[in-house]
């Protein structure tokens, strides 16, 4: 396996026998031995291959039963593949459900120490990382009290202040955002804002189509037990939109959308440390137009730019700019562009969605967008 | 995830520690109940063995005798009992997150040694009442107590692996444990015993076991396998835990597997 792949998934596949009658007993299965066991099999899964690459937020979508979560569970080794390979490169913590292991019968502390070992946490780092726990779950004053005792919402917040812990190169992640309420919500997008900018490998199922274009970088929709298509998030996010949708509005959009602004990354390269973007925006042949855009860092204004020096805007629809990261600090940075006539300077249109980027690293102590030299003068 | 030893350890420890905790959660007397127990059991035999049937008049030490009997009987069949269902209760676990299958037995068969090693402390009790003085060899009570331990893990890992699928073998093991009961010599002494049929019951390791115990802590008038069986027959009930818990432990890795879906 190349070194910069994670997980690697070959052709598989993998189908359950569903017994017809369950024959649980030696007696049963004594009596029957004559009689053909008859089962109806199941395909959950059906030559599925792709790679996720280190450091990608992977999404992946599909309706209810279509097999996301088979896959999650084989890639975590849970499952065993009928067919086909997984191959996983780097240590992996699955997040199928929050609260692994635990026991209504113990105390807070005790289900801290038995789902942390679970998820393959060694003792001592619990214990080095206990009071960080409890403080972020803040249940401080309930840790000796038996689990049976806790609202649903305060063993959500244990589960969860532990799970998040569990530091690994690559996680698996199946709709831990379906519980809690918003503030909750909100610690998970938190969490996964740093997850984002540290680089971890993130495989993701959800059926939140903007978590998967807030978050993901690459994105895989399973329909049936097969792969339908695998790509940029927002096609995939349109590809399950269209599926849910009935066929009159999603014309309607459709026409809609074609004539609203909009604004999408087309390339980020790392290495060259260059995000290129590209704003469309219905045509205006009367009118004289030209395009602004602002980058935002979370909620604040970074830096603008119009295209008002730039010749000739007349009759293009799109327009692309090129700007150059290495003067931002690491963070997740959202860009909305607005369209403005050139003669009275007034806004005709603007993005209703935002393009996101994220500029990779750890260097937390540096807040704020944009990046300063350590220019320090000690005199 | 489990590539580092210490978690894997930790993980077993942390297992058998919630399985003990749990085992006399919500009652009374907590872990008394471990030691009155064998102790309860302990009585009502000696009360008929010594009162009703005059069995163990003969025998020296008679109560430490049965005691040591029981407490490593006792021993035997919870952690059998329990190791049986421990992988099919933790079927919901299993669906969740991946961690080696075998911590679930190993922290099963440990839990159970707790118990085992408190019961110790009232055998010590005993010894001291009946002024028993065991040599320097009552050391070899350790790899004693190790070869009931592996024993223990051979029948748990096939016993558990096919309670996954099979549910008879909760009734099939119950009528086993009976049947082993009376044929381990436990209650009565093998001196009673026809000497023909004595090879046959110290064939099996659990009289085995027991008689070398007694052997060493209580009285050296005990059979043992050593004293009666000839040369080559006298390997077999020393060997068998070790060929049970090879033979187990590639059974039950070949049906791991399969546990998450079949659990």
């Amino acid at each position: 396996m190349e070194d910069n792949i994670a997980i690697s998934v070959k052709g598989l596949s993998k189908g359950f026998k569903v017994p017809h009658e369950k024959h649980d007993t030696l007696k049963a299965k004594a009596v029957n031995i004559f009689s053909k066991m008859k089962y109806t099999k199941y395909t959950a899964l059906e030559d599925i291959s792709f790679d996720i690459k280190k450091g990608e937020f992977f999404g992946i979508v599909g309706k209810n039963g279509c097999g996301k979560s088979t896959l999650l569970k084989i890639i975590a080794g849970i499952y065993q593949p009928t067919s086909g390979k997984v191959e996983v490169n780097g240590n992996i913590a699955p997040f199928i459900e929050l609260g692994v292991g635990f026991n209504p019968e113990l105390t807070g502390r005790e289900n801290v120490f038995l789902s942390g070992t679970i998820l393959g946490l060694p003792r001592k780092k619990i214990e080095q990382l206990y009071i960080e726990i409890v403080e972020f779950a803040e249940l401080k004053e309930f840790m000796d009290q038996k689990l049976k005792h806790y609202s649903s919402g305060m063993q959500v917040r244990l589960a969860f202040s532990i799970a998040v812990r569990a530091e690994s190169e690559i996680l698996l992640i199946d709709e831990v955002l379906a519980v809690g309420d918003a503030a909750f919500q909100q610690k998970c997008f938190n969490y996964f804002d740093k997850l984002l900018i540290s680089g971890t490998t993130v495989c993701f199922v959800t059926h939140d189509m903007s978590a998967i274009q807030r978050f993901c970088t690459k994105a895989l929709i399973i329909e049936k037990g097969k792969i339908k298509a695998i790509g940029l998030p927002e096609k995939i996010s349109d590809i399950y939109r269209e599926d849910n949708m009935e066929v009159i509005t999603n014309s309607n959009k459709k026409n809609e959308s074609s004539k609203s602004m909009s604004i999408i990354i087309t390339d980020q390269n790392v290495k060259d440390k260059k995000v290129r973007f590209k704003i469309t925006y219905p045509g205006n042949k009367n009118k004289d137009v030209y395009v602004g855009f602002s980058i935002i860092k979370e909620g604040n204004t970074v830096a603008e730019l119009n295209s008002l020096n730039t010749s000739n805007t007349k009759n293009i629809h799109s327009i692309e700019y090129l700007l150059d990261t290495r003067m931002f600090n690491p963070g997740i940075y959202e860009i909305s562009a607005v369209l403005i006539n050139k003669d009275n300077k007034a806004p005709l249109d603007s993005t209703r969605e935002r393009a996101i980027f994220i500029i990779k690293g750890n260097e937390t102590v540096r807040g704020g967008g944009m990046r300063l030299e350590e220019n320090w003068i000690t005199e | 995830m489990y590539n580092k030893r210490t978690s894997f350890f930790d993980l077993v420890r942390e297992l058998a520690v919630t399985d003990f905790k749990l085992k006399y959660q919500g009652s009374l007397l907590g872990y008394a109940w471990s030691i009155a127990k064998p102790l309860a059991v302990f009585g009502v035999l000696y009360m008929v063995f010594t009162v009703f049937v005059s069995i163990g008049s003969d025998i020296q030490h008679y109560a430490l005798y049965l005691l040591l009997g029981i407490v490593l009987w006792t021993y035997f069949a919870d952690a059998t009992n329990t190791t049986m269902r421990a992988v099919a209760d933790k079927g919901d676990m299993m669906r969740k997150v991946y961690f080696p299958r075998i911590t679930i037995i190993l922290a099963a068969t440990i839990s159970s040694a707790i118990t085992l090693l408190l019961n110790f402390v009232i055998i010590f009790v005993f010894i001291v009442i009946a002024r028993v003085v065991p040599g320097w060899n009552a050391i070899l009570v350790i790899p004693l107590l190790l070869e009931l331990f592996i024993l223990c893990l051979g029948i748990g890992f096939i016993t558990s692996a096919m309670y996954v699928k099979y549910r008879d073998v909760v009734h099939i093991w119950e009528v086993l444990l009976q049947l082993l009961f009376y044929a381990s010599a436990i209650i009565y002494p093998l001196s009673m015993v026809p000497v023909k049929y004595q090879t046959f019951i110290l064939l099996n390791p659990i009289t085995q076991i027991i008689q070398d115990a007694r052997y060493i802590l209580v009285t050296d008038q005990t059979i043992t396998a050593g004293t009666r069986l000839p040369v080559p027959l006298v390997f077999v009930p020393y060997l068998i835990p070790f060929i049970l818990v090879i033979i187990g432990y590639f059974y039950f890795e070949k049906s791991a597997n399969n546990f998450a879906e079949e659990a």
